[in-house]
């Protein structure tokens, strides 16, 4: 194909433009994470008067990180997993099946989108205080209740992907399983589910994203016992030095293994939009 | 399968499958309502329960004094939104404040995104050599955990440590005073560059997913009868995109209009009022001074303008595809 040079000229602005916004944060979070104490408080340099990796052993006492790595992780994991299941379920109802209340449940959990997150936070946190009263399950300060409040935030986007990229695979496999002697869990969970593999992985990026970097109900929910990391990241600035350089590390340890999956799974995660509603 | 020979084949399959789903012989008509039960129980206790007592919260005077034992506070009838819209008072004139500057936010922050979107999304529709490096640095911002992003550029906005003022004044050699920017009125330009760095990924990622489903064949096609870039990407990908837009769009408003996470994480505790975002607003209005009624009756009538906002563009929309 032959292109004029306007076209080329517009390619090569739009991406140069665009990768210097990028990649510059991304710059300056792993030079200064690098750094050494007195570089961060002084002047901003580009680049480190000497590499050091002592931020990366020091982030560690400075804050608890270890413990909120794994509470994040322990929150994040299980909120994906039980979203996921719930989501597999309600995705094939939706694709699968002609029934009362179809539109009023599609219509209802999208617009949770809108609910503005301040609304319901505190009655929420009034219910589980309530129900620790009442029945001594305790939410608030648990892992429990962050758990049970991260899977909704992912739920109605994760079903919306799945139910599409289910109306993707052809009925006749169900019925050929149904023929098989399976009934319809029987059917989803042998023929469909494999079939649906990169749109369940893209689900499963996009609700531990979701869990991974909530920060309102994190700050009201967690105690002491539960701090996840988008709390506990900014417990370092609260010390009476501000080290930038342990905040630049550790933003960088926490953001890898999620960047990396995501990263690793693009395509899938692309493959579940164009199947979703998005065509 | 079988067909039978009367009517069209062409609409049979359609028909058919819907038919047999709706009553399938191994199960009864309760199947997929027991299949939507979890998601419906969740969503109910987590989200739909609790806002509608948020509402209720809203009529009643839920002050510090009430929040150990809440079922006996007074009720207030309105007097939490005569407070809130009487924009001669401090929190009327405040609040009215937050919600305007929220708006030029929501307004600069989904159409620079949009735009920015847009424009990688085509430039990276053709195959050429490092493309895939392209599009996975552009995906890096979305990747990245909220907060992480949110306090490296915390640290290049710090006025005499950060980034930006050493490349403005040191390395631009702009004269005059290096600017505090997460304080007073240039903290809504650094809102605003957070914010887009953040979402314009989204719109990347979505219009990306879009433009796959756009057969290259259309393009060929139009070229052949002499359109030129800009013609083929008004009159052919704009228009194939409108679906994806219409969501698209929809969704960027709702997130940004409702952003807690950039001023929360950028200012903390200090508000500056050019940064007062008004979910970040209610947050303080509520935790700062423990009146969760006032709150509430702010957070109300937020649902009620965001209710009204994305009714209208529903209406809007829906009228304009179909006159077209």
């Amino acid at each position: 194909m032959h292109e004029t040079t306007g076209v080329k000229v517009f390619r090569v602005a739009v991406i140069t433009v665009l990768a210097i916004f990028t990649a510059v944060p991304v710059y300056v979070m792993i030079t200064s994470s690098m750094k050494p104490l007195r570089d961060v408080q002084g002047p901003f340099t580009w680049w480190p008067s000497e590499i050091t990796l002592a931020p990366f052993v020091d982030m560690w006492t400075t804050v608890p990180l270890a413990s909120y790595f794994i509470n994040s992780v322990m929150v994040a994991s299980a909120a994906t997993i039980l979203s996921l299941i719930i989501a597999v379920f309600a995705s094939y109802a939706m694709s699968r099946y002609k029934f009362f209340g179809r539109s009023i449940f599609s219509t209802t959990i999208l617009s949770t989108q809108m609910f503005p997150g301040v609304l319901f936070l505190l009655p929420l946190f009034l219910i589980f205080v309530n129900i620790n009263a009442a029945t001594g399950i305790q939410l608030v300060g648990t892992m429990g209740g962050l758990i049970i409040t991260y899977l909704t935030f992912s739920l109605p986007f994760s079903i919306w992907m799945l139910a599409g990229y289910f109306d993707g695979i052809p009925h006749e496999l169900d019925e050929a399983a149904k023929v098989d002697g399976c009934g319809p869990v029987g059917a989803l969970v042998r023929v469909v589910l494999p079939a649906a593999r990169p749109g369940l992985i893209a689900v499963a990026i996009f609700s531990f994203m979701t869990s991974w970097g909530e920060v309102l109900f994190a700050s009201v929910m967690t105690t002491e016992a539960n701090r996840t990391l988008a709390v506990g990241l900014q417990l370092y600035s609260t010390q009476s030095d501000v080290y930038w350089n342990q905040i630049m590390a550790a933003s960088l340890v926490v953001s890898i293994p999620i960047v990396v999956a995501f990263l690793l799974l693009q395509r899938n995660f692309v493959a579940g939009l164009t199947a979703g509603g998005v065509k | 399968m079988s067909v039978t020979t009367v009517e069209p084949p062409a609409q049979k399959p359609t028909v058919r499958p819907q038919r047999k789903n709706r009553r399938p012989k191994s199960s009864g008509w309760w199947m997929p309502y027991a299949l939507l039960a979890p998601a419906v129980m969740f969503v109910l206790a987590i989200q739909v329960l609790p806002m509608v007592i948020g509402i209720c919260m809203s009529f009643i005077k839920l002050t510090k004094a009430f929040i150990a034992n809440w079922g006996s506070a007074p009720a207030a009838g309105l007097a939490n939104y005569s407070i809130t819209v009487d924009f001669n008072s401090a929190v009327g004139k405040s609040l009215l404040s937050s919600f305007f500057v929220t708006c030029g936010f929501t307004v600069l922050v989904v159409g620079l995104s949009w735009m920015l979107g847009m424009a990688a999304a085509v430039v990276l529709q053709k195959q050429f050599w490092g493309r895939g490096f392209i599009r996975t640095l552009f995906l890096i911002p979305y990747a990245l955990p909220v907060y992480a992003g949110i306090i490296a550029w915390k640290f290049m906005f710090q006025k005499d440590t950060g980034a930006i003022n050493h490349f403005l004044f040191d390395n631009l050699h702009v004269g005059g005073e290096k600017p505090f920017w997460l304080i007073g009125d240039s903290s809504f330009v650094a809102m605003l560059i957070v914010a887009i760095w953040r979402l314009w990924p989204f719109a990347f990622l979505m219009l990306m997913a879009g433009l796959q489903s756009i057969p290259s064949e259309v393009y060929e096609a139009s070229a052949v009868d002499g359109a030129k870039p800009w013609r083929q990407w008004r009159s052919i990908t704009l228009p194939m995109l409108k679906p994806v837009n219409v969501v698209l769009i929809l969704v960027m408003f709702l997130w940004t209009f409702n952003d807690f996470n950039t001023p929360y994480v950028l200012f903390g505790n200090s508000q500056p009022p050019a940064g007062d975002l008004i979910a970040f607003h209610i947050y303080n209005a509520s935790f700062l001074t423990w009146n969760f009624g006032l709150g509430a009756a702010m957070s109300v009538l937020l649902l009620l303008f965001l209710l009204l906002v994305t009714g209208i563009y529903l209406i809007v929309v829906n009228r304009r595809s179909r006159r077209a």
